[in-house]
């Protein structure tokens, strides 16, 4: 199984999409680490620096509908290959969330005021998933807190296994 | 309890329910093209599963860009093309007869009521407009997909969109869903089926269903969906008339799909389009729709009329309309991008495409082009395109440059006057 704890990025926004993670001109790319310098590239938000930001993050915490808009997997890569194994957000679009667990990484829902306590504790935030116990623990200099969430048995199933296509080349 | 036409396909297709929560499809068409299948491909070989679960269920297109525009595009349509010849998967479409995917794919007649579909790309759901549950996937269910011919989905539940009411003219199947989106927002559909029925829907042309269904995902929907009748069965006669005694049967047939009267939906919206007006996107994103008048005025630089959302020629028809005679406006560029090399030739029988060059308009090959930024068109910062297309988000048709999504006839007019307006004012 992959690291599923670090420093987390916190993105204060909604509705980020997969071409602002991976814009589409990069689709050309032919392997998943070449997509590595263009990680966040195009999202615009105040104080983010596409450059310097996720260098040092291993997890994700963003808003609603995260992944929205294009199909791309690439969106999931481009995390992969930076070594971020964790999204947390209030919620995903579809096809991000099951490309993250088909690659087997997490893509972990919490409540609204969940999220948000995360976005008060932070910015300089240490983020471990325990992924038996469903629980977030999330610690800053000043506080620590855990939250729970729930994954259903075959996203488990799909994480332990390394991911969709090991899981399925094995049972169909 | 009824079913509704997505759970009919479900439990006709189910192969396994791992979780409960999740259903394991058995997959009728595999749709794959040259941007996120290649990635599969390598990932199969490298693995030492180069195989196909059946080819004649897999097609395959390259179409986002194309003919390859440099020696990266060269080799991702290689990869594609030889892997197509390795395993004799003979519905694959190179230089000369590709298109649009979800234009072409429809007019090859390879999507049927009751299908399960899916493709390496968000607006496969454009296919739901036949009554198939047609949904966009990544590259790793594309890769099962091509393997084993299965692919795992949460049971979607179902939205019912009814929309009633007469469309006024000049008014599209593009506004329809722009309208609907905004009221639904990115958002509001997320995990479920929009089920799209009404007398409006059943008056539209497969062609304006399939606009209506492509943009289901710009509301988070995993699929569109309409219900299959008279319209599709005419559609799609050249393909099924040895499977049929007559249309009447295969109608019947077809009927079969429809949800049933007292299936349960998630919840049921009714929109009354009597009164709709032109819709034009502002923002980034695809629920910033406005009215038309709201925008009067926005300059822009270039006008796109293309894409899986409206480069078919009943888009192009709209088009010709409004562009009959006329020149572009002073300093703006116009770019046709007809959706398939069919939807290119009969604009060409009927004088469509002599109207868009006389206009001033550069007619360019079948591809996605300039949709996603990749080709064709592609914007300067700073730069404002009147398009055809899905997307509006930042940088989508090129890296600082803005979109207003509208209707083939709402960019005609702004083709026209060099400026947003309301194209029934012209």
């Amino acid at each position: 199984m992959k690291k599923f704890s670090g420093s987390a990025l916190l993105l204060d926004r909604s509705d980020i999409n997969t071409d602002e993670i991976i814009p589409a001109k990069y689709l050309t790319e032919n392997s998943k680490l070449a997509l590595k310098p263009y990680i966040l590239e195009d999202l615009k938000l105040d104080g983010f620096d596409p450059q310097r930001d996720p260098q040092k993050a291993e997890v994700i915490v963003t808003r609603a509908n995260f992944g929205c808009g294009s199909s791309r997997e690439h969106a999931v890569w481009v995390f992969e290959v930076n070594d971020i194994n964790v999204v947390i957000a209030e919620s995903f679009a579809r096809i991000f969330r099951q490309n993250m667990f088909n690659c087997g990484m997490l893509a972990i829902e919490l409540s609204a005021a969940d999220i948000d306590s995360l976005f008060e504790m932070g910015p300089d935030l240490h983020i471990a998933v325990n992924l038996d116990k469903e629980t977030v623990l999330a610690e800053s200099a000043t506080s620590q807190r855990t939250f729970a969430f729930t994954l259903n048995s075959f996203d488990k199933e799909l994480v332990a296994a390394g991911g969709w296509l090991a899981y399925a080349d094995k049972k169909y | 309890m009824g079913k509704t036409i997505a759970e009919k396909i479900f439990a006709a297709h189910r192969r396994d329910n791992p979780s409960g929560a999740h259903t394991v499809l058995d997959l009728d068409v595999v749709m794959c093209h040259e941007i996120t299948t290649p990635i599969a491909i390598n990932d199969l070989v490298e693995r030492g599963l180069d195989k196909v679960f059946d080819p004649s269920k897999l097609k395959v297109v390259i179409d986002h860009v194309t003919p390859s525009k440099d020696s990266k595009t060269a080799t991702q349509a290689k990869i594609l093309r030889d892997w197509a010849r390795r395993h004799k998967i003979n519905d694959f479409f190179d230089v000369g007869s590709n298109g649009v995917c979800h234009a072409l794919f429809p007019e090859k007649g390879f999507v049927r009521p009751g299908y399960t579909i899916i493709m390496g790309d968000s607006h496969t759901c454009t296919h739901g407009a036949f009554g198939a549950f047609a949904a966009g996937v990544g590259t790793t269910d594309l890769e099962v997909g091509i393997l084993k011919g299965v692919c795992s989905f949460r049971l979607p539940e179902t939205m019912k969109i009814n929309i009633v009411g007469e469309l006024p003219a000049g008014v599209y199947a593009k506004d329809v869903i722009l309208y609907i989106i905004k009221e639904l927002t990115v958002n509001g559909a997320t995990d479920k089926v929009m089920e799209f029925v009404g007398p409006v829907v059943d008056a539209m042309s497969m062609e304006s269903r399939m606009t209506l269904c492509n943009m289901a995902i710009e509301a988070g929907g995993t699929c569109g969906v309409c219900m299959p009748d008279q319209v599709t069965a005419e559609y799609l006669w050249p393909f099924i008339k040895d499977d049929y005694d007559s249309l009447a049967a295969a109608v019947a047939d077809f009927a079969t799909w429809h949800s049933d009267a007292d299936a349960r939906y998630c919840a049921e919206l009714t929109f009354d389009v009597s009164n709709l007006v032109p819709q034009v996107t502002y923002g980034y994103k695809p629920d910033e729709v406005k009215d038309v008048g709201e925008l009067d005025g926005t300059p822009v630089d270039q006008v796109y009329i293309g894409s899986c959302t409206n480069g078919r020629i009943e888009d192009l028809r709209q088009a010709a309309e409004v562009l009959k005679g006329c020149k572009l406006a002073p300093g703006v560029r116009g770019i046709l991008a007809p959706a398939t090399p069919l939807v290119y030739a009969t604009a060409m029988t009927e004088g469509i495409i002599q109207i868009f060059l006389e206009a001033g308009f550069c007619v360019t090959n079948p591809t996605c082009g300039a949709c996603l930024g990749m080709s064709n068109g592609v914007l300067a910062e700073g730069e404002v395109c009147a398009s055809t297309t899905n997307r509006n988000f930042n940088g989508r048709m090129g890296k600082g440059g803005m979109v207003h999504l509208m209707s083939p006839r709402s960019a005609a007019a702004v083709a026209v006057r060099g400026v947003i307006c309301d194209h029934r004012t012209l």
